[in-house]
This record gives C-alpha cells, sequence and structure tokens, in this order.
C-alpha cells in the first residue's frame, strides 16, 4: 500500500524537519561556544555549518508556515493578523523573560557560561525567526489580496530574491561593510516598499475591524522594532550594531516593518471614509436582492418593499412610501416611516408647492415619467424625491422619498435610485411575465382535458343493421367544440341516431356534451317516440345547463323493418336528404328549437316531428355548423349549398366516400386555415 | 369586437350593436342588455344592421333575457339582422321567441301598434 502524502502530511514533514534542524544548530552552537570557551580549535568549516543548518531551519519553516496559513482559504483579515500578534506575543514573553532572567544571572556564575547565553540566544532566534516568517507569510496574503498577473510576477520575484537570499550568508559578507550587500539590501528593500503599496484589504474592513487592526499592527510594529533591536544590539553595548550577516534576516525585518507601519496610516487615514464603502458595498447587495428573481408563491410586493428600503438607507430617506396603481380607484401604498394620514397631507403640500424642478434634459418634453424634486416649506419634510415606476412601458406606480433637510438628495443619491428602480421594474415586469405564462399553462391543461373528455364521448360504433349503412366522422377544432353523434338500438329493427352541438367551446362544452349523452343514453332505452325524447331531453337539460348555455340536436329513428324514418329537429342544422328517386338532395325544412332555451313545459309547442319513408340508395347526411359555417380567406362560408352539390355529384359512393369527399373539398375551400370549430359529419346511407 | 350603444328615441330604448358577437365580447352585450332591462324602459329596440357575426355565446346572451322579457312584459324588438346572422336565429329557433323584425321603421310600427 503506497502512502499518498497529503497536505498534513507535509505540514507535519515540514515541521518536523525545521524543529530537528533548529536542535542541531543549537547543538553545533553550543558546543562551538564550549569548544571556544576551552580554547579547542574548531574546524573553519564549522561556522559554515551552523549557518547552513540556519539556512534550511529558514527554509524548513517557510515551507511549513506556506502551507499552514497561505493555503487557508480564510480571507478574515483581522484574524490572519491577531495570528500574527499571537505569535509575536509569545516571542516577545520570551524574550523578555529571558531577557530578566539573563540580566538576573548575570554577576553569578551561571551567567558565565557561554554556552547558556548561546542556548538562549538560539531560543530567541528561534521564535523571532518563526514571527518573521509567519508574519511575511500572512503579509503575503494582504498584499495579493485581488491581486493582478502583473503583481503576482512581480511578488513572486521579491519572494525568491528572498529565498536565495538566505544563501548569501555563504559570501561572508557583513552589509556594514560590503557594497554589493548594500547594493543588494537596498534593491530588496526598495521592491518591498514598493510591494507595500498593495493594500486593498483594508477598504474590506468595517469600522470595527479597523479599530481592532490598527491596535494589533501598532502593537506588531513594536514587536518588530523591539525583536530588531533584541537581534542587532548586543545586550552588553548597547550603543553598537552586532554584524549583519544576514541579508534575508536583515531585508525581511526591513520590508515587514515598512509593511506594518503603512497599513497603520492607511487604515487610520481610512477610517473617516470607511462608511461611504459600506454603504457602498450595502448598495451592491440591495441591487443584488433587486434583481433576484421573485420566487413562486411570493408576491410582487416583496419586490416594491426592498425596493423602498434599499432607497431609503441609500440616500438616508426619513421617509418614504410607493404607490401601485391598480385597477381599483386607490393606489396601493407601501409605506415606510410614515402614517397614511401624514401621506395624504405630505401630497397635498406637493400640489400645492410651487418650487418643484423636473429632473430631466431640458430637451425632452414634460411627461409622468418625469423624476420630480419638490421643496416644501411647512412640513416636517422639506424635500421630496418623486419616482415614476415604469413596468412593460407604462407607469405601474410611483416612490416618494422624503428627507427632513433641504436639499436632501443629490445627483449621485438621485442615479442609484435610478438604477434600484430600473431593476425593481425588470423583476416587477418578469413576475408578471411568468404570471402569465402560468396561466397559459393553466388553460392549455384545461383545453386538453376537455378534448379528451370530447374523443371518449364519441361512439367507436355505430348501431346499424343490414338495411343502412352509417359512417361518422369528426375533427376536433384547436379550441374544443361540442359536436357530439351516437346511435341506440331501440330494438331489432329500431335504431337511434342524434347529433347535436353544445354551445360555447372549452371544458363547459365537454361537460354538457357529457351530460347530453348521459341523457341521450338513458332516454333513448325508453324507447320513445321523437317528440317525447326532446320534452324530456330538453327538462332534463334544463336543470344542468349554465344560463347561457343551449345544445342543438337532430333526432332520428330509424325503422329498418317498416322502412320508415321520424326525425325532428331542435335547433340543429338542417340534415340534408338525398332521394334517388329524384335524383336531387334538399334540405328538410321542419321547425325546432334548441334545447335549454325555453326551459319550461311551453317546450313541447315547439317541436315538429316528421315521417317519412326512405328508399334504396337514399343518403342522410347529418352534420354540425362547424361545416356550414366554415370561412375561407375571404370571409365566405361554406355554406348550405356547397353540401348540397357535393352530396348531388357524389350520391353513388358509400358513406365512407361520401364523408371523404365532403370533406376533402371543405378542406380545399377553407385553404391553410386552423380550424375553429369542430367538423362533425354522420353519413346514412339506404340500402 | 363589438360596439354597444344605448339611446333613449321617443318612446323606447335604442341599443345598437355593432360588430362580432363572439365569446369575449358577449360579456359586454349582456352588461349593455342588462342595464337596459334594468332601466324603466317598456320597449326596447336592438338594431343588427352592423352586427356582422354571431356566435352561440350572443346567442346565448339574447337567450338568457327571454324569460325576464316576457315576465315584466317587455317589448323586445331585434331588427336589421343580415340574412346570415338572421338565418342563425331561425336555424336555432330563437325567431319564435323573440320578436324579429326586418327594418325598424318595422319595429316602430309593432311598438305603436300595441
Amino acid at each position: 500500500m503506497k502512502l499518498k502524502p497529503t497536505p498534513k502530511f507535509y505540514l507535519r514533514t515540514a515541521l518536523a524537519v525545521g524543529t530537528l534542524l533548529w536542535l542541531a544548530k543549537t547543538l553545533l552552537d553550543v558546543t562551538l561556544s564550549i569548544a571556544e570557551a576551552s580554547g579547542l580549535e574548531m574546524e573553519s568549516g564549522s561556522e559554515n555549518l551552523s549557518k547552513t543548518l540556519e539556512a534550511f531551519f529558514f527554509i524548513a519553516f517557510l515551507i511549513y508556515y506556506r502551507l499552514r496559513i497561505d493555503k487557508a482559504e480564510s480571507n478574515n483579515f483581522v484574524d490572519l493578523i491577531w495570528r500574527v500578534f499571537a505569535i509575536g506575543l509569545v516571542t516577545t514573553i520570551t524574550a523578555l523573560i529571558i531577557d530578566l532572567f539573563t540580566s538576573s544571572i548575570a554577576d553569578t556564575k551561571l551567567g558565565e557560561l557561554p554556552y547558556l547565553a548561546k542556548f538562549l540566544f538560539n531560543i530567541n532566534e528561534l521564535l523571532i525567526s518563526l514571527f518573521l516568517i509567519s508574519t511575511f507569510i500572512v503579509w503575503k496574503k494582504l498584499i495579493l489580496y485581488q491581486k493582478s498577473k502583473r503583481l503576482l510576477i512581480w511578488w513572486n520575484i521579491f519572494e525568491l530574491t528572498l529565498v536565495a537570499s538566505i544563501f548569501f550568508y555563504l559570501t561572508g559578507l557583513i552589509l556594514q561593510e560590503s557594497l554589493i550587500f548594500q547594493i543588494l539590501y537596498g534593491v530588496m528593500t526598495i521592491m518591498g516598499l514598493l510591494l507595500s503599496a498593495n493594500l486593498k484589504w483594508v477598504a474590506y474592513l468595517n469600522f470595527k475591524q479597523k479599530w481592532k487592526s490598527i491596535l494589533l499592527v501598532l502593537l506588531i510594529t513594536i514587536y518588530l522594532f523591539y525583536f530588531f533591536i533584541t537581534v542587532y544590539i548586543e545586550p552588553a553595548d548597547d550603543q553598537t550594531f552586532a554584524n549583519i550577516g544576514s541579508l534575508f534576516v536583515v531585508s525581511l525585518f526591513t520590508f515587514l516593518m515598512f509593511y506594518s507601519l503603512f497599513s497603520l496610516l492607511v487604515i487610520l487615514f481610512n477610517l473617516p471614509t470607511s462608511s461611504v464603502f459600506e454603504k457602498k458595498m450595502e448598495e451592491a447587495i440591495n441591487f443584488q436582492r433587486l434583481s433576484q428573481s421573485i420566487q413562486q408563491g411570493e408576491n410582487e410586493h416583496q419586490i416594491f418593499d426592498v425596493l423602498l428600503n434599499s432607497a431609503m438607507s441609500a440616500v438616508y430617506a426619513d421617509a418614504g412610501w410607493i404607490e401601485i396603481l391598480r385597477d381599483t380607484e386607490e393606489p396601493e401604498l407601501r409605506s415606510r416611516n410614515i402614517s397614511r394620514a401624514n401621506i395624504s397631507k405630505v401630497r397635498a403640500q406637493i400640489a400645492q408647492s410651487k418650487s418643484k424642478s423636473v429632473l430631466k434634459s431640458p430637451l425632452e418634453k414634460a411627461s409622468d415619467r418625469d423624476r420630480v424634486l419638490v421643496t416644501l416649506r411647512k412640513s416636517n419634510f422639506k424635500s421630496v424625491l418623486i419616482i415614476p415606476i415604469e413596468v412593460k412601458g407604462e407607469i405601474s406606480g410611483y416612490m416618494y422619498l422624503l428627507n427632513e433637510l433641504t436639499d436632501g438628495f443629490n445627483k449621485e443619491m438621485i442615479n442609484i435610485i435610478n438604477t434600484f428602480v430600473s431593476q425593481a421594474s425588470i423583476s416587477v415586469e418578469n413576475f408578471r411575465l411568468m404570471g402569465e405564462a402560468l396561466e397559459n399553462e393553466r388553460y392549455k391543461e384545461e383545453l386538453n382535458i376537455a378534448k379528451s373528455v370530447q374523443r371518449a364521448l364519441l361512439p367507436d360504433t355505430l348501431e346499424h343493421d343490414d338495411r343502412f349503412e352509417i359512417h361518422g366522422f369528426t375533427q376536433a377544432a384547436q379550441e374544443v367544440g361540442g359536436d357530439y353523434y351516437d346511435t341506440f338500438r331501440l330494438g331489432e329493427h329500431k335504431f337511434a341516431v342524434v347529433i347535436g352541438d353544445v354551445s360555447g367551446k372549452g371544458t363547459s362544452a365537454a361537460f354538457h356534451m357529457s351530460q347530453m349523452k348521459g341523457i341521450f343514453q338513458s332516454l333513448a332505452q325508453l324507447n320513445l317516440p321523437a317528440k317525447d325524447f326532446l320534452i324530456n331531453a330538453n327538462t332534463a337539460l334544463s336543470n344542468c345547463l349554465e344560463k347561457t348555455s343551449f345544445i342543438t340536436l337532430s333526432y332520428f329513428i330509424i325503422d329498418t323493418e317498416k322502412r320508415t324514418l321520424e326525425f325532428s329537429r331542435a335547433g340543429h342544422c338542417p340534415t340534408l336528404y338525398y332521394s334517388k328517386k329524384e335524383n336531387a338532395s334538399k334540405f328538410f325544412q321542419n321547425k325546432g328549437l334548441g334545447l335549454g332555451i325555453l326551459r319550461n313545459d311551453r317546450y313541447a309547442n315547439f317541436v315538429e316531428v316528421n315521417q317519412m319513408e326512405f328508399e334504396k340508395g337514399d343518403i342522410l347526411v347529418l352534420y354540425t355548423d362547424g361545416i356550414s359555417e366554415a370561412a375561407n380567406s375571404e370571409s365566405e362560408e361554406f355554406g348550405y349549398e356547397r353540401l348540397q352539390n357535393l352530396l348531388d355529384q357524389n350520391s353513388h359512393y358509400d358513406p365512407v366516400m361520401i364523408q371523404k369527399v365532403c370533406i376533402s373539398k371543405l378542406y380545399e375551400f377553407c385553404g391553410n386555415k386552423d380550424l375553429d370549430d369542430d367538423y362533425t359529419m354522420v353519413v346514412i346511407k339506404f340500402n | 369586437m363589438i360596439e354597444v350603444n344605448q339611446t333613449t328615441e321617443n318612446n323606447y330604448l335604442l341599443i345598437t350593436v355593432e360588430g362580432e358577437a363572439d365569446a369575449s365580447s358577449s360579456i359586454e352585450l349582456d352588461k349593455q342588455i342588462r342595464e337596459a332591462m334594468d332601466s324603466d324602459a317598456k320597449s326596447i329596440l336592438v338594431d343588427c344592421t352592423n352586427l356582422n357575426y354571431i356566435s352561440s355565446a350572443g346567442l346565448g346572451v339574447f337567450m338568457s333575457y327571454i324569460g325576464e322579457v316576457n315576465d315584466k312584459a317587455i317589448t323586445f324588438i331585434i331588427f336589421g339582422l343580415s340574412e346570415k346572422v338572421a338565418k342563425v336565429f331561425s336555424i336555432l329557433g330563437l325567431d319564435q321567441l323573440l320578436t324579429i323584425k326586418n327594418t325598424k321603421e318595422d319595429a316602430q310600427a309593432e311598438i305603436n301598434g300595441l
């Protein structure tokens, strides 16, 4: 099993290696100082070895802190600074303790032990190095906040140079004596200075955070100074500088100090303006809230409320309200910090005020889409800003913002308001569009249901015997009509055939159609004569139908034994009958009244029934007004004559063929228009 | 679309119906006739000279007032129907329940003849 190196593994390795290196170095130093004290000659390389160990110790901890701090996702600046401060505090306290301890044992035997001093010095050095390196990593994070590509390149160069400088000790040069050292130091200082100009993170602190940071950074700066002194000024001799041999350490110190100072000053000077930045952030957040689409189940109010609140806080308005124009007489009001009574008062004052200025370019014409600034003298509120809210090109409402100070609204504020209002308008428009789309969906669903109901009600097979052929056809329109046809076997040689049309369209027509079918199927069983059927059907429907609905019907009783046809027309289109003997077709002209029009006993007076005998080859064509009223693009109707002619010309065909011919001619006539009513046809041919 | 206007003339209320009486416009037609029925008019004339089309919805509106017209003994006369529209009324059988005349003069004569 192969061990996969996780980040935690690297972290721990770095820590372990670093610690080991320090221990090794300390051991070496202590040994060296003992040897020195004892007068032993040590190899010249051992100084270098110590420095080498130190160099790698630096690198180990650079890696460690990099992994620990750099990789952490937290962008909580105060948190990071606090960490640095904490390390610094520990280091300072330790240094102070060591200092105290050293001075307390200065005159004792213990104090003369060379290796003790070296040991303590190494402890200090460890802690200070850790502090420097960790601070460096944190400062890196701050500088690289919102970095650009360019900045990153410059930083990497700087960091690389710094790491390379760890090994500068190999030259053995000292700052105070070597020009090269000084030049390199100068270059690195300048690089550090330039990079220190990146303080964008300061802007993102709020007021409280800024104060905290000032305190922490101040203390960190103090620590840095203190450590600098500890390292570079010999405890024995307060005046002279020790030899500065490490380019790395001294450059690091310089850079860190400069950045701390800069940060401190910048935070300090940003304190007065921090509220502006915070306000801008708030505006951006409010804008985002306005632009979020309203969820289902919520309503428009919320957008207007957010708009009002955002607008008021953006311009420090003391009060405000939004009037939303609805279909009702009074507009809907959403207000804040002002009562309804006061709203009326202020509106009256606005109407009377003479100091109104319209905010627009002087070239545009005045309209109600103007933003108006009003100055009121006698009110609590001295300045008023009126902004129209437009949705889909129409004024949907007005927002009134009030301020107790005169000239309370400046150009900046008005601009912000405009963006808020535009965004709110878009959100409201989206919300309304969504509502319409949902309505449409619901309507389409309804239509689909109506269609499937209608389809289910029409019979699959039509009853007949061998004395006649019967064929039914229906083509449903987009908007469901209410065509209906059906048959019923009344007896061995007796059949009822019905065709009907329900008034209206859509789901209600489908419902009425199912009621009609029920009534037909029940009443037909009673084998009633045509007149009684219609009277009973009328009574039954009178209770079911809506106030303005009616059903037209044609009812036929075919007796194949007696070869008779009994029929009655309840307001339906006149049936077409072709007589083979006369070789001509004509429409039955009997009186009738639609069902559900006269909802009382008087209906019986309007039922006319006819009887006739049919011959072989005679044809009965039942249809609905969808066919007779079908119009072409010139608004000409298909009409009755065309149907009549078609039947005359095609009378030799069987019912299926007749129907096909008629319908195809119908389509030809109408062209490519969409059907707006159903086409229904039932053809009966007698054998 | 439909346009319905009402005026009082002489001894009757004249309703002019123009355009198309379909499902969407039947609401307006219904409203106007309702208004006419609620007024004190004893005679109502409906001028359908410019009525181009009537659907079952429009027919339903007229039909729904038949009962009331009879109960309140109001003279309700429709005139000026085009051939096409008149045929629709007669197929349905409404011409047996509503008074339909050809011209305005005929309609006025009917009122005055009573």
